[in-house]
């Protein structure tokens, strides 16, 4: 690591270097030395960073083989021997199968719900003119920007009134309102650019607007369905606060409640090894999703900000 | 056909928008409503109060905390967080050093490694990142502690958590942690659509990396960086701060109401002393930050839009 950008093209013989005026030209000499220094801080910053995010997750899984008594005393030390047991007892006793279960029913059904209802409705906003539809659109998108939690308490009310509180589907019927803002807003975007061509063909050889929407537009509209699709999966799987308000049943609890819920009652009997291991169980599967899927994972996650 | 297109239209939007004003808009428009009324939440019956609970805002201490709170999460975790990931974003895309017959701009050397590895936090709940560092935190067997006394800083155990004047720091630097990688990967994407030929000018005269950053890059990428403001602060106000304070201090709320933020509150309010008009008051008032906070932002931010 001997030189940064400061480019050889110019070298001072090779004329008046008018276009420097910006800079103060400081000895070449110098400025190479801090060029090295900023450069080895640079890196070092970004590799230390590196560490900063791997190390806790590591941890997490180095501790979840360890027993109890080492966790305690010697916190960074490897596991003696590797205590799968924990796993099996988090897995069993501590309920992470039904939370895992639960989880998996309710981001299934209101992410299938989402996608539906959000281009449906998406794909009429954008492509039907008809009194009403700037403001339904405006509707929607106004539930992007505001604080969840006001809503909430008068939501928990019309719930309960409803007779959907502890229950997965009346979970997935939320879920899927309150990913809809987003997932509309988005695929109106998406419907917009799609071409008009092949539909109106369609719909003059006597397709009916449904079937032209299930038969011709939602294939054209996959890959911006997988996009919104990958973010309401990570945001349905991994919300908190609407399951901790709606869903008290300790029978219907998603993982992130279980695993705070096992959490506040001192790792079941205190039994922090199996906590560990259900930490790391709810931790892996997002994980090794994103390794696999990186590159749609982060385009549907920046998509969402950026549009 | 009209009347089939009319059919179509009501078909199609009946649902999801029925959805979304049963879950969604009504009790939003009821919160506002309840503000004015003394309903506790636990029985059907109450009456109009008028502005009494935003009378008793005012004298209410701890809401003062939690707003105070609010404003430092929505100020202050943005400016760091966005600050390291343009830092940690600069380098990853343009900070290499230019090798023979590579393209002009690169990143550093395994720059695909760290886009990755820093996105990491950003795929993991909120919720079990902060049980995880409610355990690094812990003062006698936790992570942390235990590597400080691992370099010799045995004198150096401080109760994180536990104590009044660091557990909001402890709080909030979970969240830097947890969503730098995001603003990496956005503002690369960003630094992605500059054009090369103007890195390639800046080059030629002789600009070094801080000037490259902050007359070519910074400007260019200033709406990315604004709108990725807004996005933050709207979660440092909402849902973040719930989740990360409610599972890691005592209490929750902290020693002290040290570490209570607005939604926390508006929570403890509605679900635990059965105040539900009251908390209703306290959500608009946090709406009120929420759209003031966007609204400043937007205004100190407008600059030039820069075409390229």
């Amino acid at each position: 690591m001997k030189t940064t950008q400061t480019p050889a093209p110019v070298p001072a013989e090779s004329g008046a270097p008018v276009t420097k005026a910006d800079i103060p030209p400081g000895p070449p000499l110098r400025e190479k030395k801090e060029g090295t220094v900023l450069n080895a801080f640079s890196h070092g910053i970004l590799v230390l960073w590196a560490f900063m995010v791997v190390m806790p997750l590591l941890w997490a899984v180095m501790t979840s083989f360890k027993d109890d008594r080492s966790i305690f005393s010697s916190p960074w030390s490897l596991p003696d021997t590797l205590h799968f047991d924990n796993w099996s007892r988090a897995w069993t006793e501590a309920n992470m199968s039904d939370y895992f279960l639960n989880t998996v029913l309710v981001v299934g059904g209101s992410l299938v719900g989402t996608l539906v209802l959000g281009s449906m409705a998406a794909y009429v906003l954008a492509r039907f003119d008809f009194p009403g539809n700037r403001f339904i659109y405006y509707l929607f998108i106004g539930g992007m920007s505001f604080p969840i939690m006001l809503a909430l308490v008068p939501l928990f009310y019309v719930v309960n009134n409803m007779g959907l509180l502890n229950t997965i589907h009346g979970l997935i019927l939320v879920y899927i309102a309150y990913s809809l803002p987003f997932t509309v807003f988005f695929l109106t975007a998406f419907f917009r650019t799609l071409p008009t061509s092949v539909a109106e063909a369609a719909f003059v050889d006597g397709a009916s607007h449904s079937r032209t929407f299930f038969q011709i537009m939602l294939p054209m509209a996959k890959p911006g369905l997988i996009s919104v699709g990958i973010f309401n999966f990570l945001g349905q799987w991994n919300q908190y606060m609407l399951p901790t308000v709606l869903n008290t049943d300790p029978d219907k609890r998603v993982l992130t409640q279980g695993l705070v819920q096992l959490a506040v009652s001192q790792g079941y009997k205190g039994d922090w090894s199996g906590l560990f291991a259900g930490l790391v169980m709810a931790m892996l599967p997002v994980l090794a999703a994103y390794i696999i899927f990186q590159r749609q994972v982060v385009q549907g996650l920046t998509a969402g900000a950026l549009k | 056909m009209q009347h089939g297109k009319y059919r179509f239209i009501v078909g199609f939007l009946a649902l999801p928008l029925g959805l979304y004003a049963l879950f969604v808009v009504w009790p939003f428009i009821q919160s506002i409503y309840y503000s004015f009324t003394d309903w506790t939440g636990l029985s059907p019956e109450f009456k109009m109060v008028g502005f009494d609970n935003y009378s008793r805002i005012l004298d209410d201490e701890i809401f003062w905390k939690s707003l105070q709170h609010s404003l430092l999460f929505a100020l202050l975790l943005p400016v760091v967080t966005i600050s390291l990931a343009l830092f940690f974003a600069f380098m990853i895309n343009v900070g290499g050093r230019k090798r023979r017959n590579g393209p002009v701009v690169s990143g550093v050397r395994g720059s695909s490694f760290y886009k990755i590895v820093y996105f990491f936090p950003q795929v993991l709940s909120i919720a079990i990142v902060a049980l995880l560092f409610a355990f690094a935190y812990n003062p006698d067997s936790g992570a942390i502690n235990s590597i400080l006394r691992g370099v010799g800083l045995d004198g150096v155990q401080p109760l994180w958590l536990g104590d009044p004047d660091l557990a909001l720091w402890a709080v909030m630097a979970v969240l830097v942690w947890s969503t730098v990688g995001f603003f990496v990967v956005l503002f690369s994407a960003g630094m992605a659509s500059i054009p090369a030929e103007m890195y390639e000018a800046a080059l030629l005269d002789g600009a070094g990396r801080a000037t490259t950053f902050f007359r070519i890059t910074l400007p260019l990428l200033w709406d990315t960086v604004q709108s990725g403001w807004v996005y933050m602060g709207i979660l440092a106000l909402g849902a973040e701060s719930f989740a990360v304070v409610q599972i890691m201090t005592t209490g929750p709320g902290g020693p002290d109401y040290s570490t209570t933020v607005m939604v926390l509150y508006v929570y403890q309010k509605a679900f635990r002393d059965g105040q539900a008009a009251y908390a209703t008051t306290i959500g608009v008032a946090l709406l009120v930050v929420t759209l003031a906070f966007a609204a400043v932002v937007m205004r100190l931010g407008r600059r030039e839009r820069l075409e390229y």
